[in-house]
């Protein structure tokens, strides 16, 4: 082989004079006039030159767009290796200059009539990347011909050529009948040619999702399988990525399946054997765990998943993203393999950190001695990322195997010693977690911690630290000297260490009364009346009235016993975990994100087979699969939720009580706290005592913890949400705003027997949220309290949420909640969601939805002309986005009155070449404006909007309510 | 899928910039530069995502290669084509480097064209990609029909890695397997983790169409003809992998795209048509019953703040008969050192301060042998309150036998069309072991 390289530079030295690099250095003056001479030279191996300029120049991102007509003149040729510089060329600057691009048509379609396959496929490959829309229409006769043609060469280009197509001009394609062409592909003798037909149909389907166009059957399934033998490393991908997508009739069909896919891992190209598992994973859900073949597959999966960790670094990094996943949903499959995780002290910084984090979850009593004894290793290394993710990782193990706990903590102690900085302030803080776990076990260890108080400069640490000092101030004699010290800068240290510095003073006053009344009364007027914080001061004001009023409740409140912290901790939230499962080896498995985090346009939620929604299989494995849909409950690890809830304001009361005045201490507030908080807390939660920042995952919770997810809404949610879009027509609404249709937002069976279905909608400038509250349990139901989490516009109920109880059994009531937008606010994934408890008497229940943007559309939402020509400019284009509305039948008059009753208003109208125009505005709840161009043509159903707006991230949400506005 | 594909060389000067979608614009091209190539700190992803916009990257000495896209892509897929590509570009032109890059841009272009349609990974094997890219580019006129249409059928079809009508007067094939060992030792001698990964390199000059069978001594196989009393094919073409009756298990293993992956899943068979030339069957890991060539003992002993008091021992452990080459122990030394002083009883010892090691050269040694290094090394006093943090000892070697244990059995070759049989063929087989990372802790 390298003889062969070096015979071809010997070629290129003697044979001719030409070293392409050449080409890289000219940036003379007049250049492009020189070309322009030489392009137009009469020597073919000139105008082969000056192409090969021009393509250097486009390549270092020279603007040569004005030799277009020049270049294009050269591709009349029979050089190949010119045309191919030409068509290059083209691909770059035919959108440019649409009516140039034109002329080249003709060549193109000669082309694709050449004896020669080759060019053939060149030709019909190069037409389709020149996305210029007069061009399509030349291009479906050639493709057609390609489609059928004799050369599996020229075929399978054409194919992929389809995808392009669609891309540019995707009602064109269906017209033309070419998706018809293409499943046909899909049976054609040729592998190449069923793997690309198998890729550009499935991208296709992508921008249908109810099309059905991937139409998976069993039929098609077997043609698959069988091509997926014989197909190229790449189609084999194509094709495995196409099969996940399939849901099999029983767990027979999916065994057949699996087996035939299972040879797959065995393959060298690490992204076969990752899809490959993609489809077992899934498939694996519809199996009986009774049947052999179920241990079978899972014991088939450890290997291959080991064998991609002597890859490259690279793909090292994405196995083992995923394999976190995999280990988090199926922890048998490697629980026996914890030492090829071990870290090598040359992998690079990435793989060392996701090593590490597999560890910590494979740990368990049979190998934690091992496991400890890297993790020291480890915490002695240079980067610091990496050390403090190890010590935090023996603080973890701790909390998860109570046998080490004492060895852990004997390590963190040697740590300490070490005195490097970060290593101490790391280990302070899970010292505190383990404290938590265990309590009243290490409490020896204290004293060596207060020796380091000095040293700790990072806002967690001294939390850790000053919790620590606060939860066991009997013990230590100066308790009072060292939080006086933290309290000298008190103004200057981060909310954490203040809200920790209020709490661990209150309870060192309940401990030793006589000697720290100044320290808490100086504590409490600097949290109450310096502070802007709420959180800050609003504790504050109830620890003051509590501890005037009566000590003994206090002392009851703060000095009360702590929940357990629990073990799994950062664990990703079940739904989003099933979707990325879903999506194992793609982009998202390695984010760890959903594709809609990321990509633009509307995505699926793709689900494991068996769970949710699919009650109506009746095989075995329904067992199965509702154990699986329990543990995915509604809402994530209550933890998440709750640490934002605890730092609600707590304003809005969640009993019926006197609407709140503003400011100040209030009695609402107060009963909140005896009963309504504590429930409302969960078990999980500690009361007042300590706000640690209200997480229990507390050791993940802190740093870079890298699985911090945004919490998936629930599957039945989107759904709905999904289908809602989808009615069409049909729904006669009522005048007035767009009001979507009631779906079920909390199942009777995940809350005990409540059922609550709901909508949103706008009415005389408030809010609504509306409410079907059905009792489908066997007792009454009364207590009912409501509380948002932050979210994206700060939504928050305007006042309590009004429930004539007691509710009995099979009762449903309808409620209006009235909703401002002062809450606190959050960046929710996506946007519109919304995650909410509802409390009664029984017990607290989460649950998430997503409103329709339009609601926060205000009245004051239309713009001046003048404005919105100035604002539409000024927006740069990157934050335009288009989308395209389906089937929608109105003429522009009617759609405009359809959306200024949900608040979207026309500001102006023009027609052009019979296409109406609208130009629209609208003004969200806090401000963002949104201007929109709505492109009607008479006679074509599909609308194309563009939006503009200063906070881009909108756009989606907005889109989808126009769908829903125009459609219903 | 991949939207696009840029090659930046070490400045971040773009060198080839291929957009196959719409979706990437030309600032992607500035984006990665700015916030990859030119970011302050250390690169800590090899995926980056920029506004959106997904970065994956690899780099090849100093030139860096990107693969753009806003889409959920299939990541592992496009490491693998940046692989692919490089390897392709490696055969084309040899190294690598900005000179090669710039010198053949021309056919860069002409093979992204062909192997990246719209993002979508197609026929990238050199074999076939040969037939008609080249660098001359006229090949596209000379061709007959018959040798068109030979050319699509191959880089469409199922045998995708061979073309027809091979000759060769002598048909050859060398076969290599090729094994690193990767040991942690921790300081007490306790394997913390060890393992082969193994290659099996084959290079065939063969004739026609061939249909190749190779057997080792898998364990599951042997047992299971141990049990059924057995094919007979087993001793006939013995490669001369020795009497060896022992048998390895093997963790996993994977093949080159020709091998019958459902054959060799339902019956545990390796057949294959091969490719011409060199390429490499399959890999495997071993972690049982693994023969660890060499032991290194160490012993670090720090006498006051300045002083530090090493010695090593290494022992060989395999037959005496055979020789170790290229052995090489590396002791790495503190950040701190200003002085050594190094006795060792064989070999050439030299403490490399750029290197913060004492490297340690022994050319050749046999079997059950032992060799020792003894060295002072003399620190500077320093108020660093960080402990030097102890890096492991490393060792590299090379040993002519398979560390794992495993042995070829027979490589059989039939070729149904041409008249040379399977005896025709000469076989040659060739066992190396080199060391992968082999540490031991101190």
């Amino acid at each position: 082989m390298q003889e062969w390289a070096n015979q071809l530079c010997e070629n290129r030295q003697f044979g001719s004079k030409m070293t392409d690099s050449k080409y890289f250095t000219t940036t003379k003056k007049g250049e492009i006039f020189e070309l322009k001479a030489e392009l137009n030279s009469d020597k073919k191996e000139k105008k082969k030159e000056a192409v090969k300029k021009v393509i250097a120049s486009m390549t270092v991102g020279k603007d040569v767009s004005a030799l277009f007509p020049d270049v294009v003149n050269c591709m009349q040729t029979d050089n190949l290796e010119l045309k191919k510089l030409v068509y290059l060329y083209l691909m770059n600057y035919a959108k440019s200059q649409p009516d140039m691009a034109i002329m080249a048509v003709n060549t193109f379609v000669k082309d694709c009539e050449d004896p020669n396959p080759l060019i053939r496929a060149l030709a019909v490959r190069t037409m389709g990347c020149i996305r210029v829309d007069k061009i399509t229409e030349y291009l479906c006769e050639p493709l057609r011909k390609c489609l059928k043609d004799e050369d599996p060469y020229v075929r399978k280009t054409a194919a992929v050529c389809v995808a392009k197509l669609h891309d540019i001009n995707a009602q064109l394609v269906e017209d033309q009948g070419f998706l018809d062409t293409l499943k046909d592909l899909i049976s054609d003798s040729n592998p190449m040619v069923v793997a690309n037909a198998v890729a550009a149909l499935s991208e296709i389907a992508e921008s249908h999702p109810n099309s059905n166009l991937m139409d998976l059957n069993p039929q098609t399934m077997n043609k698959l399988l069988t091509a997926l033998n014989e197909c190229t490393e790449w189609g084999q991908i194509f094709i495995l990525d196409c099969l996940a997508n399939y849901t099999p009739r029983d767990d027979r069909e999916s065994q057949s399946i699996c087996e035939r896919v299972t040879p797959r891992l065995s393959h060298a190209n690490s992204a076969v054997v990752l899809s490959a598992v993609k489809v077992l994973m899934k498939f694996m859900e519809m199996l009986p765990k009774d049947l052999d073949y179920y241990g079978t597959l899972l014991k088939k999966l450890a290997p291959p998943l080991v064998t991609l960790l002597s890859a490259e670094p690279e793909l090292q990094y994405v196995a083992l993203r995923n394999i976190n996943l995999i280990v988090q949903r199926r922890p048998e499959i490697l629980k026996h393999e914890m030492k090829v995780f071990f870290v090598k002290y040359n992998d690079p910084i990435y793989v060392k950190l996701e090593k590490l984090d597999i560890m910590i979850r494979l740990a368990s009593q049979a190998n934690i001695a091992q496991v400890l004894a890297e993790l020291k290793e480890y915490a002695t290394e240079v980067d610091v990322d990496f050390v403090r993710k190890a010590v935090r990782a023996i603080g973890r193990c701790a909390i998860k195997v109570e046998q080490s706990a004492e060895r852990c903590v004997s390590t963190l102690l040697d740590l300490i010693q070490t005195k490097v900085n970060y290593v101490v302030q790391e280990a302070i803080v899970v010292i505190k977690d383990i404290f938590r776990k265990y309590p009243n076990k290490y409490e020896s260890v204290i004293a060596t911690l207060c020796e380091n108080l000095d040293s700790l400069d990072e806002p967690e640490a001294r939390a850790a630290m000053i919790w620590i000092v606060g939860e066991y101030a009997e013990r230590i004699d100066n308790a009072d000297e060292l939080l006086e010290s933290f309290l000298e800068g008190f103004h200057d240290e981060s909310t954490q260490v203040q809200l920790q510095l209020r709490t661990a003073i209150v309870k060192l006053f309940l401990k030793k009364p006589t000697e720290t009344q100044e320290l808490v009364q100086q504590v409490l007027s600097l949290a109450t009346q310096d502070s802007d914080n709420p959180d800050l001061r609003d504790r504050g004001y109830i620890y003051w009235r509590l501890l005037s009023t009566d000590p003994v409740a206090a002392k009851e409140v703060v000095l009360a016993e702590k929940p357990l912290i629990s073990e799994e901790t950062d664990l990703i939230e079940p739904t989003l975990l099933e979707e990325l499962i879903c999506h194992i080896g793609t982009l998202a498995s390695v984010y760890h994100k959903p594709p809609s985090a990321f990509v633009e346009g509307r995505g699926q939620h793709k689900r494991l087979p068996g769970s949710g929604g699919s009650a109506e299989s009746e095989s075995p494995d329904a067992v199965s699969a509702g154990a699986a849909n329990e543990v995915a409950a509604v809402i994530p690890s209550q933890g998440d939720l709750l640490g934002d809830l605890l730092n609600l304001d707590l304003t809005p009361p969640a009993t019926t009580g006197p609407p709140p005045h503003s400011g100040g201490m209030q009695l609402g507030a107060m009963d909140l706290l005896g009963g309504g908080l504590d429930s409302l807390m969960g078990d999980e939660s500690e009361p007042l005592g300590g706000d640690l920042g209200g997480s229990p995952a507390m050791g993940a919770g802190f740093g870079a913890a890298p699985a911090a997810m945004p919490p998936a809404f629930s599957a039945p949610v989107s759904g709905g949400l999904e289908d809602l879009f989808d009615l069409g027509g049909g729904v006669g609404m009522p005048l007035g705003s767009f009001c979507p249709p009631k779906t079920v937002w909390l199942p009777a069976m995940k809350a005990k027997g409540l059922e609550i279905s709901g909508t949103f909608v706008r009415r005389a400038g408030v809010i609504q949220m509306e409410m079907t509250i059905t009792n489908k349990a066997m007792s009454v139901m009364t207590g009912f309290a409501i509380q948002f989490n932050r979210n994206s516009f700060g939504l928050a109920p305007a006042g309590p949420i009004q429930v004539p109880s007691p509710l009995s059994p099979n009762q449903n009531i309808e409620v209006s909640l009235p909703l401002n937008t002062v809450g606190p606010v959050m960046k929710m994934e996506p946007l519109n969601n919304l995650q909410v408890a509802i409390k009664n008497n029984i017990d607290v229940f989460y649950f998430s939805c997503q409103y329709p943007i339009s609601v926060l559309f205000v009245e004051d939402g239309k713009m001046e002309r003048q404005v919105f020509l100035a604002t539409w400019k000024d927006i740069a284009n990157e934050n335009e986005s288009q989308f395209q509305i389906k089937d929608c039948h109105l003429n522009s008059d009617t759609a405009s009155n359809k959306l200024q009753t949900s608040n979207i208003f026309t500001i102006a109208k023009r027609t052009v070449d019979g296409q109406d125009m609208l130009y629209q505005s609208m003004k969200l709840t806090n401000g963002i404006w949104v201007l929109a161009e709505l492109k009607i043509q008479a006679g074509n159903p599909n609308y194309t909007v563009s939006l503009k707006c200063r906070a881009p991230e909108v756009s989606q949400c907005v889109f989808q309510s126009y769908e829903a506005v125009l459609k219903n | 899928m991949i939207g696009g594909l840029f090659i930046y060389n070490h400045k971040g000067e773009v060198l080839i910039s291929r957009v196959y979608r719409d979706d990437i614009g030309r600032n992607a091209v500035d984006a990665f530069r700015v916030n990859v190539i030119h970011a302050r700190q250390q690169v800590r992803s090899p995926v980056t995502n920029i506004a959106r916009t997904s970065f994956f990257h690899v780099k090849r000495s100093n030139i860096w290669l990107a693969a753009v896209t806003k889409q959920n892509v299939n990541a592992a897929m496009v490491f693998e084509f940046l692989y692919k590509m490089c390897d392709v570009m490696t055969a084309y032109f040899g190294k690598i480097s900005e000179e090669n890059i710039k010198n053949n841009f021309v056919l860069i272009y002409e093979l992204l064209d062909e192997i990246l349609d719209f993002g979508y990974p197609q026929n990238s094997e050199t074999g076939a990609l040969k037939t008609f890219i080249t660098q001359q580019g006229i090949k596209g006129q000379l061709q007959t029909k018959e040798e068109q249409s030979q050319i699509t059928s191959q880089v469409t079809g199922q045998i995708g890695w061979r073309r027809e009508g091979i000759k060769y007067r002598r048909n050859e094939l060398f076969l290599d397997v090729l094994e690193s060992v990767n040991l942690l030792m921790s300081p007490q001698g306790q394997v913390l983790s060890a393992h082969v990964s193994g290659r099996v390199v084959m290079k065939s000059y063969l004739s026609g169409m061939p249909e190749c069978k190779f057997g080792m001594n898998d364990k599951i196989v042997i047992d299971k003809q141990g049990k059924g009393g057995a094919s007979d094919d087993a001793g006939k073409s013995d490669l001369g992998g020795g009497s060896g009756k022992q048998s390895i298990a093997i963790d996993d293993c994977t093949f080159h795209q020709c091998v019958r992956l459902s054959k060799f899943d339902s019956e545990r068979s390796i057949s294959f048509i091969p490719p011409d030339g060199e390429y490499e069957l399959m890999r495997y890991r071993t972690t049982k019953d693994i023969i660890l060539p060499f032991r290194v003992i160490p012993l670090v002993r720090e006498v006051g703040r300045t002083k530090l008091e090493v010695k090593v021992v290494i022992k060989s452990n395999f037959k005496p008969s055979l020789l170790a080459q290229k052995i090489e122990v590396r002791i790495p030394t503190p950040l701190n050192t200003s002085g050594v002083q190094v006795i060792c009883m064989k070999g050439k010892a030299k403490y490399k301060a750029s290197e913060n090691a004492i490297v340690w050269k022994i050319k050749r040694m046999a079997g059950m042998k032992e060799s020792q290094i003894s060295a002072e090394i003399e620190l500077l006093p320093t108020n660093d309150k960080k402990k030097w943090a102890r890096p492991p000892i490393s060792m590299n070697f090379e040993v002519p036998f398979a560390p794992s244990g495993l042995k070829v059995r027979y490589l059989k070759v039939f070729e149904s069309k041409l008249n040379y049989s399977d005896h025709d063929v000469i076989k040659w087989v060739r066992y190396i072991g080199r060391s992968g990372i082999y540490e031991t802790r101190c």
